[in-house]
């Protein structure tokens, strides 16, 4: 197995990029993904890298390029953060409706304002609706693992999608942890050459972003929409394969101690290490707590959802970003829909918690759990969500 | 022979709606578009090819006789022609349907 090596996360993450033999990087530096940005730069203008390192003028530019590059069949990487995401916002959209499989990295960073550099899920999920696969990661590793998963994931002929992997920023983006690094054998095996479905080549002229009128947009959404549904399977298939080269199991829906509970957590990202602390505590004073994480938040894993709740009667969903004047966090709402008219449909709270870096700690997400155990003797309506810890 | 948009379902579509036949725009018929459709008088028309140069859409032909006319099929009945030319010797007229 390849060797352990103590190392900040975004460094790690740059590295895993190169492992990658990305052949294109186009990026624009922003707060706080610019380490993995800066560390690409780097391995680039060292000749470590052989790769084109193109140093955009803007976000809206760095995911055009990225759609020059893919479109040509070359293997492309970017990231970015917050309003980086905002400015490049429309072009996300056509990466994943011209099937271009770029992977992005998303060091998730709230939405101003007020101007914040610090971390939630405002951003990710402001692109809910984008058509890219997208997972999160709790830890580096799972950082490391996941950029290796989103390129095979994306380049394979079955998907043909882009894929971000969200890294909580700071918190993941700026710590430095062991990371276990592939040996470069092991990522050549499980990552082929790319080979695309479509290329842009004089010899074999297409046109790629034509014009859809009324009679064929649906048409269009509606093969979209599939496409990102049928990944599934295949995103499944490289997270077993991965498993049985490095030893590492990711599954789209995620538990721990979740056997027996009545009650459990819902998490996304890394605050799920901490939901972990608070689960052990409360299991050691016998309450019966799980947890689940989402690994993979599109295509949404109904099945896989619905299997982990089965018998729960309370779930207590963690949202990091907002819906204004909505029915609770885009989490929360989500799993209130999804659970809509299934039997013995649990009880939903929904707490949105660590907006901005706010940090949270077990003790709070065990005051949560209590919250939710008198709560839910009352009535819980879809529409009821708490700004945890916020001053009256 | 592609089959026509309204006879094609979504599973028919290629990956990303990528088109494999290069310059199949020009079947679309931008004609469709045209409420109004220039008309030229021969008497004043001095066969400049103003028109021919400004239309942007190609949808102006040259006759054998060197005079111009539009080609129906694209010409949107913009009236840039009209706009552009020396010597007034186009009109626009509306479609009667």
């Amino acid at each position: 197995m390849g060797k352990k090596i103590g190392i900040e996360n975004s460094l790690a993450a740059a590295e895993a990029v190169m492992m990658a033999n990305v052949d294109v990087v186009a990026a624009y530096p922003i707060t706080p993904q610019t380490h993995i940005v800066e560390h690409l730069s780097e391995l680039v203008a060292d000749g470590e890298l052989d790769a084109e390192f193109i140093p955009v003028e803007s976000e809206h530019a760095a995911m055009s390029v990225c759609c020059g590059s893919s479109a040509v069949g070359a293997r492309t990487f970017t990231c970015t953060s917050s309003q980086g995401l905002a400015l490049m916002n429309e072009i996300v959209f056509i990466a994943a409706s011209l099937r271009l499989p770029i992977v992005m990295i998303l060091a998730n960073r709230s939405l101003s304002g007020p101007l914040s550099i610090w971390n939630d899920h405002t951003d990710v999920m402001s692109i809910r609706d984008c058509g890219w696969i997208q997972v999160f990661t709790e830890n580096g590793q799972e950082v490391f693992d996941h950029i290796m998963f989103a390129f095979r994931v994306a380049e394979s002929r079955r998907v043909s999608l882009p894929v971000i992997v969200n890294m909580d920023g700071f918190i993941l983006t700026h710590v430095i942890e062991p990371i276990e690094y592939w040996d470069q054998e092991i990522v050549d095996k499980y990552l082929p050459e790319f080979k695309p479905v479509n290329v842009l080549d004089p010899d074999h002229p297409v046109s790629m972003g034509t014009f859809g009128m009324p009679g064929i947009f649906t048409e269009a959404k509606k093969a979209q929409d599939e496409a990102l549904i049928n990944s599934k399977p295949e995103l499944i298939r490289a997270w077993q394969e991965m498993g049985d080269l490095v030893g590492r199991h990711y599954r789209p829906v995620e538990t721990n101690q979740s056997e027996g509970a009545e009650t459990v957590f819902l998490t996304m990202g890394s605050s799920g290490e901490t939901v972990s602390i608070a689960v052990d505590e409360l299991r050691s004073q016998g309450k019966p707590v799980g947890q689940i994480k989402l690994r993979l938040w599109r295509p949404f894993p109904f099945e896989e959802f619905r299997d982990a709740v089965r018998g729960v009667k309370r779930i207590i969903v963690i949202d990091r970003a907002i819906s204004y004047g909505g029915p609770g966090g885009p989490l929360a709402s989500e799993i209130r829909s999804l659970l809509y008219k299934e039997d013995n449909m649990p009880v939903v709270t929904n707490f949105l918690c660590g907006l901005a870096g706010r940090d949270v700690t077990p003790e709070n997400y065990i005051d949560m759990y209590n919250r939710t155990e008198k709560l839910s003797k009352g009535k819980v309506r879809e529409e009821d969500y708490i700004f945890y810890g916020v001053r009256e | 022979m592609i089959k026509s948009e309204e006879e094609l379902s979504w599973k028919d579509l290629h990956v990303g709606c990528v088109v494999y036949e290069p310059g199949n725009a020009s079947r679309y018929k931008s004609g469709d578009w045209r409420s109004n459709r220039p008309v030229w008088d021969k008497e004043k028309c001095i066969r400049c090819g103003v028109c021919y140069i400004f239309c942007p859409d190609m949808a102006i032909k040259k006759t054998d006789e060197g005079y111009f006319e539009n080609d129906l099929y694209y010409c949107k009945g913009c009236g840039i022609c009209v706009q552009e030319c020396i010597t007034g010797c186009i009109k626009m007229v509306e479609e009667e349907e």
